[in-house]
């Protein structure tokens, strides 16, 4: 009696120390989420007139839109584009800046600097970069006698010059984690390859990236999750054009939501991308965490 | 008017009494009517300490009002900002929003109309004391809902150092679509191809630059009541065959799309020789351009046309009289003739009613600065701007579609017939339930 009293205790204290998260969590993500599930099987009032349940329909509308799929098309490549590029860069720079070189804390923070401004801010610096006639770019290919490129303007470019931004202001957040994740390495282990006479090349396939993989796993899902969660630049850079060549899930939800009106339609792009995104994480949880060596 | 209410109000008073609340200035136990707007700023340039300056100026002339003006980005932004504050139970009492989104606001039953809260005969006549090209965007069955302020046409704005070094007469803009094209390829091939001949903006609204050439060549893309569009007209189709045309044949125009924000740069580092733009940028360009420019209507083909464009003030539901009362006072006050010259004269905006520029001040300008004359003078070549039920939808169609025929991925025929067809779609429940 006294044993189970204690237990249930125990289980209350839990409970309750679980309390705030559960709260929290419970209002800002699984409320709204069940929200927005809800909302997807809606179409909008028509004139004052109250929301009209229809099902699935909104379901089979978005199957047959040309554009999502274009904008989906363009997310997946954003994601390709963006998340193994800027992770190596990380890592390149980190491995770099971790060495020993002159002018060291100088170098980390300039690979730092783009982590600090604001999205919006950088694009507003890239935009002038990227400017057809006066951008940094084109003068740059002028001086060599190279004909400039319509860097946003063109929607065969367009898509990839949003890559390399992305890249550039996302990289160097990055190499923080993993200049961290490369001091915690011990010295020993360096200094036993050293002993034994292992190359450079192998001890970092050998040892260096292995120990590294915790936090190649954490940065690839933040990489991800900020493939589909970051498109401030959008707003700056292109607005999704030019005809959609770089029109993104999350501003394709946008624009539904605030420019069509239309947000019941927003709701299902949104349950569909959540879909998409738990799927990935389950996978990489299941598949990927089994191989990854934690010390 | 606050002066005319304090004696009423104090008419009982001794002039003891009258002296002594006179003496106490702005601290009278007066309980203040607080409004709220949100404005937007779409052009570069400090327009933003412009609206705070007279906004303060007002609140010293009626301390019985506080006005909380929130600058809230471009017209997109700032809608969003109000619509998303009347959700969350909190509306604006005015706000200055995009002409066009007078359809999307009486959907949302968000706004109501100026004859609701007009009272006297003098404020009937100062409702109509606007010029009517810029009431159309604010009007529908009879009722008006928005009250013009910062309002623009697009003109051409043209380098006349570049004309000269390319052997054209300096002060003699292009009359027509061929002329434009040639004088555009004559500055092109005189500069070695150092110097585009025109930029027409295709980023941020290309629908609306895409109107004035469907204008310009005699065709109105949408019926009074915003249930229709008519994108696949063989007069919408040349008029887009006549802009791609520009960098495709003329060699006159860079290819693919020209960005919208930074296309002023390009005119004032001279990269263009001409420029397509509204002439809210005007007086920016004259602070900044090193060279002698000069602006003009925009080229006609088979007449003369820009649309309008721009932002009115929108009176919001759920909100007092006394609230709607002050705010209209607050308008009132912003239109004035004076005012409207003045905020002309600091931005290029046009000035809103023919009184403003019966002006002194604006007299003065226009006489100095004949550029500034151009946007009134086009007002009766002005059409009014695209504006639908589902506007966003439709704007985004057309937008595609002018994009996807610079870029070379479809001809204009086939853009437009898509863009039809898609705004189609969006209009159907609308054009039924007329």
């Amino acid at each position: 009696m006294l044993i189970h009293n204690a237990d249930r205790r125990m289980q209350i204290y839990g409970a309750l120390l679980l309390l705030p998260a559960a709260v929290l969590l419970g209002t800002f993500a699984y409320l709204p989420t069940v929200a927005t599930l809800i909302n997807s099987f809606f179409l909008p009032g028509f004139r004052g007139a109250p929301p009209e349940f229809v099902g699935l329909e909104n379901y089979t509308v978005l199957m047959e839109d040309r554009t999502f799929w274009r904008v989906a098309r363009n997310n997946l490549l954003y994601a390709l584009g963006t998340i193994p590029t800027s992770i190596a860069l990380a890592l390149g720079m980190a491995l770099f800046v971790n060495a020993r070189l002159p002018g060291r804390g100088l170098v980390r923070m300039a690979y730092f600097t783009p982590t600090i401004l604001p999205m919006i801010a950088a694009a507003n610096i890239w935009m002038f970069f990227y400017a057809p006639q006066i951008g940094l770019f084109n003068k740059l290919l002028g001086a060599l006698g190279l004909s400039g490129v319509n860097w946003l303007g063109d929607p065969g470019v367009a898509l990839t010059s949003v890559i390399v931004m992305t890249v550039w202001k996302e990289a160097g957040f990055f190499m923080i984690f993993y200049l961290a994740a490369l001091q915690s390495i011990p010295p020993e282990l360096k200094e036993a390859s050293d002993l034994e006479g292992t190359s450079r090349w192998s001890f970092f396939w050998r040892v260096t990236f292995p120990l590294l993989m915790p936090t190649t796993l954490f940065v690839l899902i933040n990489a991800l999750i900020n493939a589909v969660r970051v498109v401030d630049h959008l707003f700056i850079l292109t607005k999704g054009g030019p005809n959609n060549a770089t029109n993104l899930l999350l501003y394709y939800v946008y624009e539904n939501a605030f420019s069509f009106f239309d947000r019941t339609y927003a709701a299902t792009i949104t349950v569909v991308i959540l879909l998409v995104l738990a799927m990935v994480a389950t996978l990489k949880f299941t598949v990927i965490d089994r191989r990854t060596h934690y010390q | 008017m606050n002066a005319r209410f304090t004696l009423t109000k104090s008419g009982r008073m001794s002039a003891m009494a009258l002296v002594g609340l006179l003496a106490s200035g702005p601290l009278t136990a007066q309980a203040q009517t607080e409004l709220t707007m949100y404005y937007p700023i779409s052009v570069g340039g400090a327009l933003t300490d412009v609206i705070d300056g007279l906004v303060a100026e007002f609140e010293n002339e009626h301390p019985d009002i506080s006005v909380n003006a929130i600058y809230a980005g471009n017209y997109d932004d700032t809608r969003v900002r109000a619509m998303s504050a009347i959700e969350a139970g909190n509306a604006p009492q005015l706000s200055v929003l995009f002409s066009i989104d007078l359809f999307d606001l009486l959907e949302q039953d968000a706004i109501i109309a100026f004859d609701e809260v007009i009272e006297t005969d003098e404020e009937r006549e100062w409702l109509d004391g606007f010029y009517p090209g810029l009431m159309e965007n604010g009007q529908i069955d009879g009722q008006t809902y928005g009250i013009p302020f910062q309002r623009s046409t697009i003109v051409l704005y043209w380098n006349k150092d570049a004309f000269e070094a390319a052997g054209l007469d300096p002060e003699t803009p292009p009359e027509n679509w061929e002329e434009m094209a040639e004088m555009a390829a004559a500055v092109r091939e005189a500069s070695g191809g150092e110097q585009w001949g025109v930029m027409v903006p295709s980023t941020g609204y290309p629908y609306w630059m895409f109107q004035a050439f469907a204008f310009q060549n005699g065709h109105r893309l949408m019926n009074e009541e915003g249930t229709e569009v008519y994108f696949d007209d063989p007069a919408a189709i040349e008029a887009l065959e006549y802009w791609v045309s520009l960098s495709r044949d003329h060699q006159a125009m860079p290819d693919g799309t020209i960005e919208w924000g930074t296309l002023r740069q390009n005119f004032i580092e001279q990269a263009s020789a001409m420029m397509w733009h509204t002439t809210g940028n005007l007086t920016a360009v004259r602070n900044e351009a090193g060279f002698d420019f000069g602006v003009a209507m925009l080229p006609m083909n088979t007449q003369r046309g820009s649309p309008t464009g721009g932002g009115n003030f929108y009176l919001f539901k759920d909100s007092s009289e006394e609230e709607q009362r002050a705010a209209m006072t607050f308008i009132r006050w912003m239109t004035d003739p004076e005012r409207a010259a003045a905020w002309s004269i600091e931005t290029g905006y046009m000035g809103v009613s023919p009184a403003s520029y019966e002006t002194e001040a604006l007299r003065n300008y226009v006489e100095e600065f004949a550029p500034a004359a151009v946007a009134r003078d086009q007002l009766e070549h002005a059409t009014a701007e695209l504006a639908t039920y589902q506007g966003g939808r439709v704007r985004r169609a057309l937008d595609n579609a002018v994009q996807a025929a610079l870029t070379g991925q479809m001809s204009p025929e086939e853009a437009l017939k898509q863009a039809q067809a898609e705004a189609d779609a969006a209009l159907r429940r609308y054009a039924r339930s007329r």
